[in-house]
């Protein structure tokens, strides 16, 4: 007797040259809570891309119910029963609740009976809706429902949910653990995709731990506490750490004190009361999963974003949080942001015309508003060659380069300005182990130049690596700082986790 | 079913040589376009394409009435080449234009009995300033509140046509103009000197050309042109290299209008010679698709305006000689839209034939 709903098998999937899914394979047992746990790309979108039919495996089967799962499309899946709530809601702003449940559906049905149903779904489980609301105006739980009553329109039996918690407050979340709960009660069963520890062992019976495209481990939840998932999650990836504190200085010269901010917008995170301290020749490291606050906490600190509620951010004795970006770097202060296209080079544009985008007080890139391009030119080619950029010259367009190469010209570019404090977001996101490796010496060889440099990173090997001081972000709050050498990879992991008594 | 329709496929990157086609191709579709219409209509195709497109300039006369045409059309397109490439859609050059008019034109009618070396400088400053105003207010309002600035610039449009009617028919009415809605003749220090005698084409050329010059060397050598196209490639990356998004909207906008507000001026004070109500046939609105033919670069927009002007002239020509309606005209200036913005979708995507 087979009690399986869904079983994954060997189920391998590459793209161009990262392998997303590797051997995956795991059981989903019928009616329950089933939770696949990961950090940021650990494989689990693609994995439940494939089984919602969005993607095609390279290998492997699935088996539904028994059955061989052959599906090409979301309605494929939708066919089979398998309804999936995204990250991202996927509704028409300006119509009405009614009016995107009634796009959902595909088969044909009568008004008074989509009613009769939809009452029926809002008051089973506990899912109250105003069907006469514009989308626009509801709250991001409330579009969540809508998301939620429009699957269940389709009464599926495999409900496969992505970081549902991440855009709903603590109160939203107790209402949505409320409707899971009762389609458990229905024979139905749930896929919770997360990184967040306390939901796995509150709400689910067993869990599935990826790590970097592989299964770590299945097993009940009964067995685990957030320690244990945690170290699964994360790994035991500490070797011999070689820091040397040598070169930092006891002066610290840049300092973030109370910062408090909040968003009207489900999709940012608010900060809360956030407060380190950097000393000279220091690399500090802010670890924490995508999402906890991180990108915000980034355009504070370059000035992109200079509205906060309170708090302040003093640089060398300098209030600097009204400062935009340009004059931060007039105190050479340098940043680099996470996205390379777009944000901290035009792809559109020559690497030299890229140069211009960050400018220092001693690069002399320009005299009465005139371009001097002998300064860039030579400017270009020294990041070029120091560096290491694989590029056609000068001239290259920005979209031309690999993403390893754009990342060490961008950095190349800040280094070679000489900053006193380097402000780094994810500084070897998405590139080959070369230019990793030439980016992290570079970071370690500034910062023995005296140059103080903030790391936020989700990479831990990474922030072992480099940093001297590591503190998590988690929910918009920053943990208290650790000395690199003196702290656990457990005690991390349960800070990212958001688990509070590590 | 077998499909044997092709399929349209995205480029690996932008292609840099169509880039430069696309305005040959829309002007070829254009003509193709063009003949097929004539012929419906009963002519041949090309004794009507002669007519539309040859004869106007056989002539010196025909050729100054081109450059005529076309000096407003490249100045105006060269300011709306500053709010395009920054991404911010001004559509309403022709009001600025309107605006620039009225402000240049009510200093000459003001000193309408007085000459002066001054008067026709203070009259294009005139026109400069009206224009920027009139730009100035879409920005502010995007600015502040946020609006679209196509639907608030169109919207001056009429507001500022309208104030041109009042004007004409109300307190700038010539007392002596039998109730024509028209004003006082400006004085003759007033006028745009001609460059050539006997033909129309005045010194609204020379400084069309000064001015395209001088956006030229902005948008390659300064800092200022560089702010513009990175803010219009990526407003992040702008912001995070701390260029003032706001600074260069309102900037923008007030290049634009003084160049729309220069050619409303170099409109009343050349040909015109005072102001009544229809100074422009839309050169406003015909400058955004010589800016766009011209791919906002400053002497692609030389060559786009002569092109487009030409259209104005073939239009009167073939209604004089062929009876056609000058409507016609508009007919080509929205065939070469359609089929640019058409073939821009070559630029990122390729069309891919099934075998």
């Amino acid at each position: 007797m087979n009690d399986s709903i869904v079983e994954i098998k060997k189920i391998t999937k590459k793209f161009s040259k990262v392998i997303a899914n590797k051997n995956v394979s795991f059981n989903i047992r019928k009616n329950s809570v089933h939770a696949l746990l990961g950090e940021n790309g650990a494989g689990k979108s693609t994995l439940v891309k494939i089984l919602y039919g969005l993607l095609k495996p390279d290998s492997g089967t699935i088996l539904y119910n028994n059955d061989l799962l052959n599906i090409t499309s979301p309605s494929d899946a939708k066919k089979k029963g398998i309804g999936m709530v995204f990250q991202h809601f996927s509704l028409f702003e300006s119509l009405t609740v009614r009016e995107n449940l009634i796009l959902g559906i595909d088969e044909k049905i009568s008004y008074s009976n989509l009613n009769k149903k939809l009452n029926d779904i809002s008051s089973r489980y506990e899912l109250p809706l105003d069907l006469d609301a514009p989308i626009v105006t509801l709250s991001a739980g409330e579009k969540q429902r809508v998301e939620i009553v429009r699957i269940l329109l389709q009464d599926p039996q495999l409900l496969i949910m992505d970081e549902p918690t991440s855009v709903l407050t603590p109160q939203e979340v107790i209402n949505l653990f409320k409707t899971l709960n009762a389609l458990i009660k229905e024979g139905r069963t749930i896929l919770y995709i997360t990184h967040k520890l306390e939901e796995v062992i509150n709400l689910c019976d067993e869990v599935t731990i990826m790590r970097n495209g592989e299964v770590i481990d299945t097993c009940l939840i009964e067995n685990q506490t957030a320690e244990s998932l945690a170290t699964k999650m994360l790994g035991e990836k500490l070797g011999e750490i070689k820091t040397d504190y040598s070169h930092v200085s006891d002066n610290i010269n840049f300092e973030v004190l109370n910062l408090s901010t909040t968003y009207n917008d489900p999709f940012f995170t608010d900060l809360k009361n956030i407060q380190f301290d950097v000393k000279e020749g220091e690399i500090y490291g802010i670890a924490g999963v995508a999402g906890n606050g991180q990108s915000e906490l980034m355009d504070i600190l370059t000035g992109e974003n200079t509205i906060i509620d309170s708090g302040s951010i003093i640089f060398n004795k300098i209030n600097i949080e009204r400062f935009n970006p340009k004059k931060r770097r007039d105190l050479s202060i340098a940043f680099v942001p996470e996205n390379r296209l777009g944000h901290s080079a035009v792809p559109e544009l020559t690497l030299s015309e890229n140069i211009l985008l960050s400018q220092f007080p001693n690069n002399n890139f320009i005299s009465n508003g005139i371009i001097n391009h002998q300064n860039i030119e030579s400017h270009v080619n020294k990041v070029i060659s120091e560096f290491n950029v694989v590029a056609s010259g000068s001239e290259a367009l920005a979209s031309s380069l690999s993403g390893g190469n754009l990342q060490k010209f961008v950095i190349g570019r800040e280094i070679l300005s000489h900053p006193k404090l380097l402000i780094i977001s994810h500084p070897t996101w998405g590139i080959d182990a070369g230019a990793e490796f030439a980016i992290r010496e570079s970071l370690i060889n500034l910062s023995k130049q005296g140059t103080s440099i903030i790391v936020l990173s989700q990479d831990l090997d990474e922030l072992f690596e480099i940093t001297h001081r590591i503190a998590v972000i988690f929910n918009g709050s920053l943990s208290n700082s650790y000395r690199t050498k003196d702290v656990n990879i457990e005690k991390i992991g349960l800070l990212m986790g958001g688990h509070k008594n590590a | 079913m077998l499909n044997y329709f092709p399929s349209v496929v995205v480029r690996d990157k932008p292609s840099v040589f169509i880039n430069i086609l696309v305005p040959v191709i829309a002007v070829i579709l254009t003509l193709l376009t063009g003949s097929i219409i004539f012929y419906i209509m009963g002519f041949n195709p090309f004794f009507a394409l002669y007519t539309f497109f040859i004869s106007p300039i056989s002539n010196a006369y025909g050729i100054s009435e081109l450059l005529l045409k076309a000096t407003p059309l490249a100045l105006i397109a060269i300011g709306l080449a500053f709010c395009f490439k920054n991404n911010i859609y001004n559509i309403g050059a022709e009001g600025q234009l309107t605006m620039g008019a009225i402000f240049g034109g009510g200093i000459g009618i003001y000193f309408y009995d007085v000459n002066g070396f001054w008067l026709l400088p203070l009259m294009i400053i005139g026109g400069a300033i009206g224009g920027a105003l009139w730009g100035l207010i879409p920005a502010f309002l995007k600015i502040k509140f946020n609006t679209n600035e196509i639907l608030t610039s169109l919207m001056l449009v009429y507001i500022a046509l309208l104030i041109l009617d009042y004007l004409v028919v109300g307190p700038w009415k010539d007392p002596n103009g039998y109730s024509f809605p028209k004003t006082r003749s400006f004085s003759e220090s007033g006028r745009m000197p001609l460059l050539f005698q006997g033909l129309r084409v005045h010194l609204g050329l020379i400084i069309t050309l000064v001015l395209i010059f001088i956006s030229w060397f902005v948008f390659s050598k300064t800092m200022f042109g560089f702010q513009l196209k990175v803010s219009g490639y990526s407003p992040i990356a702008a912001r995070y290299a701390g260029f003032s998004q706001n600074a260069l909207i309102y900037s923008a906008f007030a290049i634009c209008g003084a160049c729309a507000g220069i050619a409303g001026l170099g409109e009343v004070s050349g040909p015109i010679g005072l102001l009544y109500r229809d100074i422009s046939p839309n050169y406003g609105f015909t400058a955004i698709i010589v800016a766009f033919l011209g791919r906002l670069h400053p002497f692609g927009i030389i060559l786009a305006a002569l092109v487009i002007a030409l259209t104005y002239l073939g239009a009167e020509d073939a209604q004089l000689f062929m009876q056609i309606p000058a409507a016609v005209g508009f007919v080509f200036q929205g065939l070469v839209l359609f089929y640019l913005l058409g073939a821009e979708l070559l630029i990122n995507y390729k069309i891919v034939f099934k075998k």
